[in-house]
């Protein structure tokens, strides 16, 4: 991929997910800032987990899923033909919603990705692993037991470790994929921390169902609906399309959409 | 909710009678699951007593020649070194330096008579007066002195069980009629075989384990049988493993989900209850003819056997665990979550890498399960094995030990069958003890593989 550094990160041009022949997310135009925080809200179901997953070729794993249109990255299309989704993948790393460390040690855990990449010198993993627990605020807590598996942490430190671990291989971009909703007020107060501390230096997407989250913490914010059509046989279609893609501030002072009024009210969701 | 739903819901007294109604029929399949499992646990013990109680017990033994009067117990193994050294001495003097010079010389056989002792028994105790003596210089009771001191007492025991006598065992008892009819065995034996001694034998011993097959039961062990299963072992466990491992993974990580797929799965699923006896032949067909190039180490040089080897042996058990390999195998794959590929995956590993790396450690308690499994089988299975060729050796009464792949072989399922083929009563008794050796092989092995397991499961939780 080749390197041009522009305000956006990425940019999606009419872009439509597919699950098999179920359209999933329909016409999504946006672009997403480079070092800020963008937030996805919208009800349950309206496809943000589906346009997250899609900015780095995650759908790839679930047999039948599709994008067309674009999604570019520092304008290269990463669904040409000649771009391999490990390497997008690398790049662009993902948090998901429910903490899942690998079934290793924390040392092992954070040390996965730069071995992937062949590091294989002890002393640079032991720095890479120990400047990676510091960035993610969980290096004081667990020094001592990197040994330890990384079950054998809370909920909130195992989302710090996931978190570690993605920003042990250096991406550019970290996906976060409602890296909260499993964990309690204070463990969700440091992610939050951590995220603007993080932003620093990455450009940060995360979806989240929480909209006081998304005030507290994005610069920008994308809120998505549902749209529905009424088939022959009683049957119902769904899919996700983009409403509204504003600075967090103005989307939830005056929203431009009415529907995105409704939404930030409480009124559906 | 309409009020008559209410009603019935809030009814206090009816709630009472169904909780109790609830609580009973709870209780009931308590009771039924705790009685399944003491049935199964019944038929353990009865099978576990049902073996161990013919593999001790007492014997009426008889010397031939009689040495009654100088073992008091029956037993030869009972006696002392000395005591024993005695006995060869006395019934076979003339035996006596040959037996040193089968155990202790350290010159050629030609220089033993003439050369000093200091010399030709180097390393052997004895007074230092006879240092510059040759062994013929010495008498009867110094060789007695010698082979008492030099030798160990399993092998003078040895010695003097095939040199010297000839043990007959005229009845043998079970554990259980030793122990509660101890009175009427005592006076059988007084009345019917005066001359001989009762005394209470183990019948797995270090010597059952140590000798080779023999047609006399006294002196039958398992040892070639023992290797044989060993070796049989080691080769299917070398062959499946990778094998049914290798082919999980691609049923499971790589292969697609297509209609000759999923046919090809149901047909392996299948094949784990096709009957052994069936893949005995596939073995006869496949790697004692067709490959018996390979098979009977014609490759590698090897001239003097045909295709009824270990190797054929092994490879035909490996095919026959196979499928419980390659299901389980699958099954622990398959209980990977997905959200640790996904991790992987998200930090750019490519699949073999996820797969090398996350999946497999993962899978690998689950897989080592399943192997068990299968291992466990194969340890017992007797019929394809018959089939591929053990019988071409079980037949002689003590075939060679096996020494490498291409070795022909019996095993212990195989000498276990051919003792209980024997008329006689200690051909039974010692099929026993060789299940015993078999059980014990069998909760060896899967203790290892449960240590390994236990092992894994506890690097990947806290
Ligand atoms: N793996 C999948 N296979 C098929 N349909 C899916 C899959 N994942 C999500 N969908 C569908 O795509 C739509 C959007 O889902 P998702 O992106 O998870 O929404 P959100 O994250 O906003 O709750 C839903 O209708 C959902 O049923
Ligand atoms: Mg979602």
């Amino acid at each position: 991929m080749t390197h041009v550094l522009s305000a956006h990160a990425f940019e999606l041009k009419n872009t439509n997910v597919f699950y098999g022949d179920k359209l999933a997310v329909k016409d999504v135009n946006m672009t997403i800032q480079r070092q800020k925080i963008t937030a996805f809200i919208g009800p349950s179901g309206c496809g943000k987990s589906t346009v997250l997953r899609s900015l780095n070729r995650m759908n790839d794993l679930i047999p039948g899923a599709r994008v067309t249109g674009g999604v570019h990255f520092n304008q290269q299309d990463l669904y040409a033909p000649n771009i391999d989704a490990v390497e997008v993948r690398r790049r662009i790393g993902m948090v998901f919603q429910k903490p899942n460390p690998f079934p290793k040690s924390i040392y092992d855990n954070v040390a996965y990705g730069p071995r992937l990449l062949g590091v294989r010198n002890r002393r640079m993993l032991d720095e890479i692993v120990e400047s990676s627990l510091k960035r993610a605020y969980l290096w004081d807590e667990v020094k001592n037991d990197l040994k330890k598996s990384g079950f054998a942490l809370s909920g909130g430190q195992q989302q710090r470790l996931c978190i570690a671990r993605t920003i042990a291989v250096e991406p550019e971009v970290i996906l976060m994929d409602e890296p909260c909703s499993a964990l309690d007020p204070i463990a969700t107060q440091a992610i939050e921390e951590l995220m603007k501390e993080l932003v620093k230096q990455y450009t940060i997407v995360i979806v989240t169902h929480n909209m006081q989250q998304a005030q507290r913490v994005s610069d920008f914010t994308a809120f998505f609906s549902i749209r529905k059509e009424e088939e022959t046989g009683g049957k119902e279609k769904r899919w996700g399309v983009l409403i509204e893609f504003n600075p967090t501030e103005k989307l939830f002072a005056t929203p431009d959409h009415e529907e995105t009024e409704r939404y930030i009210r409480g009124e559906f969701g | 909710m309409t009020d008559r739903d209410t009603g019935i819901l809030r009814d206090e007294a009816q709630f009472k009678r169904g909780l109790v109604a609830r609580q009973f029929r709870g209780t009931l399949w308590k009771r039924f699951f705790a009685l399944s499992t003491l049935i199964a646990i019944a038929a353990l013990i009865a099978l576990f007593f049902n073996v161990a109680n013919r593999a001790f017990g007492y014997v009426i033994s008889e010397y031939e020649p009689d040495i009654s009067a100088v073992v008091e117990t029956g037993d030869v193994r009972t006696l002392t070194n000395d005591q024993l050294a005695r006995l060869i001495a006395t019934y076979a003097e003339n035996r006596l330096r040959v037996i040193i010079r089968n155990n202790l010389s350290v010159v050629a056989n030609d220089q033993f008579t003439t050369a000093p002792l200091s010399v030709a028994l180097a390393g052997s105790t004895f007074p230092a007066e006879w240092n510059d003596l040759t062994i013929n210089d010495l008498e009867a009771a110094a060789w007695t002195q010698i082979i008492s001191t030099n030798l160990s007492h399993e092998r003078l025991v040895e010695i003097v069980l095939t040199d010297i006598v000839d043990e007959t065992i005229h009845e043998t008892f079970m554990f259980s009629e030793s122990l509660f009819e101890s009175e009427r065995i005592q006076t059988l034996a007084a009345e019917t075989y005066p001359h001989a001694t009762l005394y209470f034998r183990t019948w797995i011993d270090w010597n059952f384990i140590t000798n080779p097959g023999s047609s006399d039961p006294t002196q039958a062990g398992i040892r070639t049988a023992l290797l044989g299963s060993l070796w049989v072992i080691a080769i299917t466990i070398l062959f499946a493993f990778p094998i049914g491992v290798g082919a999980a993974l691609y049923l499971e990580e790589y292969a697609a989900d297509t209609p000759l797929n999923r046919l090809i799965e149901t047909n392996i699923r299948n094949l784990a209850g096709v009957p052994s006896i069936i893949y005995g032949l596939l073995g006869l067909a496949i790697f004692v003819r067709t490959l018996s190039a390979l098979t009977s180490g014609a490759w590698f040089g090897i001239t003097d056997s045909n295709g009824r080897t270990i190797l054929s042996a092994g490879l035909t058990m490996g095919l026959l665990i196979l499928p419980v390999i390659i299901i389980n195998s699958q099954e622990a794959l398959r209980a990977v979550p997905f959200s640790i590929r996904e991790g992987s995956y998200g930090l750019g590993a490519t699949k073999w890498q996820t797969i090398w790396r996350n999946v497999l450690p993962a899978a690998l308690p689950g897989i080592l399960t399943g192997t068990i499994l299968g291992v466990s089988r194969a340890i017992g299975e007797t019929a394809p094995l018959i089939i591929v060729g053990a019988s071409t050796t079980i037949l002689s009464n003590s075939p060679p030990d096996p020494n490498s792949p291409f070795s022909a072989f019996t095993a212990i399922p195989l000498q276990i069958y051919q003792w209980t083929a024997r008329p006689q009563d200690e051909f039974k008794t010692i099929a026993a003890a060789a299940i015993l050796v078999l059980l014990v092989v069998l909760i060896s092995l899967n203790a290892t593989a449960i240590i390994l397991r236990q092992r894994f499961r506890r690097s990947l939780s806290a």
